[in-house]
């Protein structure tokens, strides 16, 4: 590799060609503010923040686009530059509307501060923030405040970019331009898949979660009604990060703890519902392999997991003539949300109408899908109020719970039982890997034949990833499986999967079983978890969930006791006909 | 409509992603302003989000995304014009049509914006009828203009 030699502030580096200056003074520990720039998207140097000085250049040079060059002496906080950069700030400032003390980002917002390391208040210039743009709050998982746009075009380059939906785009120009759906109609009735991801990257307030925190509060202050929680594998690998824990903590016993002491009735775990998920998934996959291997007739293949509503909503809009192909299973929330109001409350003796169902979720996307009106199976709205895991250590820190010194907790039972399987739901790969190893096992009768149950070639970071696992010997109902190699592909970032689908239509794509997560990373990177997200932090966040599975005493699915006794207590079988009634959907092709 | 008149554009220019402009154009050309119908269409031929199809649209001051009358009137807000009596001129328009600026005549017939400077400084002020230019203007011209195109309609 080619190296160049400059200096930042005096500092003599070298560095690979090709290094961005903002990326060189990284390495000499320099940090240089941005507002545009997010380490998961394309640079594009139009907030100007990140200027740095050259010397013998009058003009400044951005960071974030600037590629080091031999020779280069930079200064990154020269009078010139300071000044500059306070000029930025005073602009964005003058049309930014909205009220930090009311405003939902306040604390995390970075024109905020950045506003206060530079001095800069509004009102230095005139203030030409207008104050009576809409709130479009038609979404039910998104808030898009327009008046408190910087137009840095993160959340845009998110959607097409790592999500690759185009659900918003810079419209317009000059003073009026702005971040609109087509004809700036509302977010509700576009393409957006509410995954969130925007609202991960937006330096300010612009763009957030809906919230339903008063909404919850109301509930479980309400002596009529039992208020049940669920917690989804990830939201324990975020959740610490918003209450002032390092990232990549796994904080399972202190979350539950903390959700007892917020006065939730009940607490159980989505890790629960995950492990049921992989019942009926792989399941139904063994189903689909007989029908088209064994009985020579008409199954749809490659299957796709279920468990993304972000993916979901992206498939019923891009590719209606393949949701066949989806999985019927609802997702682990909306499987135990029916659960909850149906097996729960019978084996608990309380009236179903008096349950409010709550579930904890790393994503945004989640809000939506409990909100669809297949999800009513119980007689009633399966899932009530779905939180993200920042609006979960919102009501921690409004509760005055020291977190940190909680003791640990335990979840309630039934349905709180997970096992490791169920946990790596929250990683990328990690469905596909809970579904082969008991899938496999279910067919021939052995565990996965990996190293400690770990499949590696399914773990990772790139966004398509394939393996293959050769089935052999199995037992004599599964023979039509006997040699038959397994293809399965991993993808997330859901701009990926567009590729997979060009091979589909293509009629060249040899895999059995596609997982798709919309999220960078799976779960773990969803749009509800705390911020700010990097590919660093959700490999931190990732490494905790694959240790944490290690500790645990059970990482098969199929080895939960509390699935086998809601198996002999109430389903009766996979697939079977109380599977269909509360635990399999239907998918409808949206325009 | 909207489909065939996307669908003849599309076939005469292609959807390479550098055609888009001009089938904009073309489509503009026949329905005056550019609807969410229109440009969905415009995106499920190029392949695109219909958002970033939108995006292109609003960037350009001669594409109109919002409804607009068949004839659209541009007077020009720049410098040269407002010191040659263009408010004059915009009081005529605004009471010969009975809307006012931004707005659009009952009939679907005119519209009328501003726009910035057309380099028609020497015969301020100026206007811009849908791709005509009309310049030297006074309220008595505007009054004939506008009449000359009110005649056109019934012709």
């Amino acid at each position: 590799m080619e190296k160049v030699k400059l200096t930042i502030n005096s500092i003599p580096l070298e560095v690979n060609k090709g290094t961005t200056l903002l990326e060189a003074a990284k390495k000499a520990g320099i940090n240089i503010p941005t507002l545009c720039h997010h380490p998961d998207l394309v640079p594009t140097g139009n907030c100007r923040l990140c200027v740095v000085e050259q010397k013998g250049i009058p003009y400044l040079l951005a960071s974030c686009t600037t590629q080091a060059s031999e020779g280069m002496e930079i200064e990154t906080n020269s009078p010139k530059v300071r000044e500059s950069r306070k000029t930025v700030l005073e602009l964005l400032l003058a049309e930014h509307g909205g009220n930090c003390i009311s405003c939902h980002a306040s604390g995390k917002c970075q024109l905020q501060s950045l506003s206060q390391e530079y001095f800069v208040q509004k009102g230095n210039l005139t203030d030409i923030a207008c104050e009576e743009t809409e709130i479009d709050d038609s979404s039910w998982s998104i808030v898009k405040d327009d008046s408190k746009c910087i137009r840095c075009m993160r959340c845009v380059r998110t959607c097409s970019e790592l999500m690759g939906v185009g659900a918003i785009a810079g419209a317009h120009k000059g003073s009026e331009k702005g971040v609109e759906t087509v004809v700036d109609k509302e977010m509700l009735c576009t393409v957006c898949i509410n995954c969130g991801q925007c609202v991960n990257r937006c330096p300010t307030g612009a763009l957030q979660e809906k919230r339903y925190i008063n909404e919850v509060w109301e509930a479980i202050n309400d002596p009529d009604k039992i208020v049940v929680v669920q917690t989804a594998p990830a939201v324990r690998v975020g959740l610490g990060e918003d209450l002032g824990l390092p990232a990549g903590e796994i904080v399972t016993g202190k979350m539950a703890a903390a959700l007892k002491k917020l006065g939730f009735d009940v607490v159980l775990d989505t890790n629960f519902s995950a492990d049921l998920t992989i019942m009926e998934e792989g399941h139904e996959l063994l189903s689909r392999l007989g029908t088209a291997l064994r009985d020579k007739g008409k199954a749809y293949f490659p299957m796709f997991t279920s468990c993304c509503p972000a993916w979901i909503k992206f498939a019923e809009h891009e590719y209606p003539e393949f949701l066949e192909n989806i999985s019927t299973c609802k997702s682990p929330q909306q499987m135990l949300g029916a659960m909850i109001k149906t097996y729960f409350a019978e084996k608990k003796k309380i009236d179903p109408s008096k349950i409010v169902s709550v579930s904890i979720m790393p994503c945004t996307a989640k809000k939506f899908e409990a909100g669809r009106p297949e999800m009513q199976s119980s007689g009633f709205q399966d899932v009530d109020y779905v939180l993200t895991t920042r609006e979960l250590a919102h009501m921690i820190r409004q509760a005055g719970i020291k977190f940190e010194d909680l003791e640990e907790g335990t979840f309630d039972s039934p349905m709180g039982e997970g096992t490791g399987a169920a946990l790596i739901f929250g990683a990328t790969g990690g469905v596909m890997e809970a579904a082969i190893r008991t899938a496999y096992e279910v067919v021939t009768g052995r565990p996965v034949p990996f190293d400690n149950l770990n499949i590696t070639p399914l773990r990772g970071t790139e966004g398509i990833r394939a393996a293959s696992i050769k089935i052999e010997d199995p037992k004599p109902e599964f023979a039509f499986l006997d040699g038959v190699e397994l293809n399965v592909a991993i993808v997330h970032g859901l701009a990926n999967v567009r590729k997979v689908f060009e091979d589909i239509k293509a009629g060249v794509s040899p895999y059995h079983l596609i997982e798709v997560m919309a999220c960078p990373n799976g779960c773990i990177g969803g749009g509800g978890q705390p911020t700010p997200t990097s590919p660093e932090i959700r490999k931190k966040r990732t490494a905790a969930i694959y240790e944490g599975e290690m500790k645990l005493p059970k990482r098969k699915s199929h080895e939960n006791e509390e699935v086998q006794a809601l198996y002999r207590e109430f389903l009766k079988e996979p697939l079977g006909h109380k599977s269909h009634e509360y635990l399999h959907t239907s998918y409808k092709k949206r325009t | 409509m909207t489909k065939e008149v996307v669908d003849a554009a599309v076939a005469e220019y292609g959807t390479e992603r550098t055609n888009l402009l001009p089938v904009l154009h073309r489509v503009s050309e026949e329905k005056h302003w550019l609807s969410e119908d229109d440009l969905t269409q415009i995106a499920k031929a190029f392949s695109l989000p219909a958002a970033e199809v939108h995006s292109v649209a609003s960037f350009y001051s001669l594409l109109s995304v919002k409804p607009v009358g068949k004839y659209v009137i541009r007077v020009c807000r720049t410098i040269s014009c407002h010191m040659n009596g263009k408010a004059a001129v915009m009081d005529a328009l605004k009471k010969i049509l009975d809307i006012e600026l931004g707005e659009t005549t009952q009939d679907n017939q005119f519209t009328l914006l501003e726009t910035n400077c057309m380099g028609w400084c020497e015969a301020a002020p100026a206007m811009l009828i849908n791709d005509t230019v009309h310049t030297n203007l006074t309220p008595e011209k505007v009054r004939d203009i506008i009449s000359d195109y009110k005649n056109k309609r019934g012709s």
